[in-house]
């Protein structure tokens, strides 16, 4: 029958569009399950803390004054997520699809760091412990190898992503908000937006940081070139509208950089983390160090009686 | 009106305590006695005050408050003995014992090495302060401390994993001690992340228990990570 098709919920575009129009507007957003409604009125559930009545009054003078930077509601409105809301976020940055931008379609106005640093945290002890079984694994029939943790990994692998997740967001944001000065047709998107959009992109990498351990190398190197693809048409999907009317140059140049540094730290992680040994070169080491701050380290350990591991010297 | 009905009965009967006025105290009856009045000292145990017990007895209070909440983690229970009377003497000397026993060669070793004292003790504070912070941030109502205090003490199951871990070595390194080793841990793991779980998850509003069981989980998972690896230099 017609009219129960007309009941049924339909996606609206436009929505989406109006969105980008107004970027100030906090949205009201009802699941497919219908189970529950999420409303932007800040911290909402401490209904059993003392400050509720300052909040109530607030409500109830019908303006609500933004917290201050120094406040711990300030950030509160950074975690205002549930729990499917951030499964549909990973999901949505795991299948990206052509027509749903992430920033709009996932996020809509309401960016959150939950997100981004969790998987950044998981990603790295991932890394990290992925890079150190693969390393047992491979000279585990190696009479001469010695078991060792090394700890020291989790240090450098939360350096590079951290940095990584933090710092080029940053770059990019200040990119775009120069362009935006310079050419008029450029937007952008709230530097929060992007911190997201970079965190929930690297929420690739953790299953295929485990599937990294399969020692079979055209593999390992076809789970490179996927989880670069997913990621980065995430990336490249998101920022494709804000930039494509600009100059043909710049254009091609910000996406160039952004998918390079992208596939670097894909690579910089497969190589450092998952290194192959290098059995009996006396005493010849080659350094390439990379711009995006990770290290390919190519070397042989001059002691051939103690482990075949090749440690990184800085 | 009573008045009237009073007096107007008052004059036909006896007045009361007529007699009264005839009575005299004659003057050779000595009328002596004593009165005493005891004075209101308090005796200093009644107040109560702490300053003037024995060190023993400060002692075994607080020892014996830390030996209850680690009676609580090992068996759960839903009670909140935990987190009302939340202190920081048990998950210190958990950590302290943890990372003494965690911390892998020398610093001047040139192999790669396990985790150093410092490394360890920083994972524990460092990551129990940002699951707080991050539990806090999701709009739970629990205290920061009450947090920190739960999160500590349910590094004890872990602490004996790492106990029975070091004697196993003592033993052996094959096989058949590294799967034994792998199913304590895994044991330990699964009961700190479920004790911890059943303490903290009522404070959470919700819909949002996932969002702040999963780096609780994360957590000790990775202690548990540390404590597998271990080998003894």
């Amino acid at each position: 029958m017609a009219a129960s098709d007309q009941l049924r919920f339909h996606e609206f575009d436009e929505a989406a569009d109006l969105l980008a129009a107004t970027p100030d507007a906090t949205t009201t957003s009802v699941s497919e399950r219908q189970s529950h409604v999420a409303l932007d009125v800040g911290s909402s559930y401490d209904e059993n803390e003392e400050g509720d009545e300052s909040d109530k009054t607030e409500l109830l003078s019908g303006q609500k004054q933004p917290p201050s930077f120094w406040t711990f509601e300030y950030y509160q409105a950074f975690f205002d997520v549930d729990t499917y809301q951030v499964l549909d976020r990973i999901k949505g940055s795991l299948l990206p699809l052509p027509g749903k931008n992430f920033v709009r379609h996932y996020l809509r106005n309401n960016p959150d760091l939950y997100g981004p640093f969790w998987i950044c945290t998981t990603l790295v002890f991932t890394l990290a412990i992925s890079g150190n079984l693969s390393n047992f694994l491979e000279k585990h029939g190696n009479t001469s190898f010695r078991y060792s943790p090394q700890f020291h990994k989790v240090t450098i692998a939360g350096v590079a992503i951290y940095c990584y997740a933090g710092l080029v967001p940053l770059a990019l944001w200040g990119y775009l908000q120069w362009r935006k000065g310079v050419c008029l047709n450029v937007a952008s998107y709230t530097l929060l937006e992007t911190v997201c959009v970079y965190g929930y992109s690297l929420s690739v990498y953790i299953p295929a940081s485990v599937l990294w351990l399969i020692p079979v190398s055209w593999l390992q190197w076809l789970l490179i070139a996927t989880a670069m693809t997913l990621s980065g048409s995430v990336l490249v999907l998101t920022f494709w509208p804000l930039i494509r009317l600009d100059s043909r140059a710049a254009t091609l140049a910000a996406l160039t950089i952004v998918l390079a540094l992208h596939a670097l730290l894909a690579v910089g992680c497969k190589l450092y983390f998952f290194q192959k040994p290098v059995y009996a070169v006396p005493l010849h080491s080659a350094h390439t160090k990379a711009p995006g701050g990770a290290q390919l380290l190519t070397a042989s350990h001059p002691r051939l009686n103690s482990s075949m591991t090749t440690p990184l010297r800085f | 009106m009573a008045a009237a009905e009073g007096s107007g009965a008052g004059g036909a009967a006896k007045p009361l305590f007529a007699g009264l006025s005839d009575v005299s105290i004659s003057e050779d009856i000595p009328v002596e006695g004593e009165i005493t009045v005891p004075v209101g000292s308090r005796s200093p145990d009644e107040d109560y005050s702490t300053l003037d017990e024995p060190v023993r007895d400060t002692i075994m209070r607080d020892l014996k408050a830390v030996g209850k909440k680690f009676v609580h983690v090992m068996y759960p229970k839903k009670s909140s003995a935990l987190l009302r009377d939340w202190d920081l003497w048990g998950p210190l000397v958990l950590c302290v014992s943890l990372a003494l026993m965690l911390q892998g060669g020398s610093a001047d070793s040139k192999e790669d090495g396990g985790p150093q004292f410092a490394e360890v003790f920083v994972i524990i504070w460092f990551g129990a302060v940002v699951i707080t912070l991050n539990s806090k941030l999701l709009g739970g109502t629990i205290s920061f401390f009450q947090s920190l205090c739960v999160l500590g003490y349910c590094v004890l199951p872990l602490t004996v994993a790492m106990l029975v871990c070091r004697l196993v070595l003592l033993a052996g390194s094959g096989t058949v001690s590294f799967i034994v080793r792998l199913i304590v841990v895994m044991a330990m793991f699964a009961w700190s992340t479920l004790a911890s779980t059943a303490f903290l998850a009522d404070s959470q509003p919700p819909n949002r228990k996932a969002l702040v069981i999963y780096p609780i989980f994360l957590f000790y998972f990775v202690i548990s990570w540390m404590i597998l690896t271990f080998t003894a230099q």
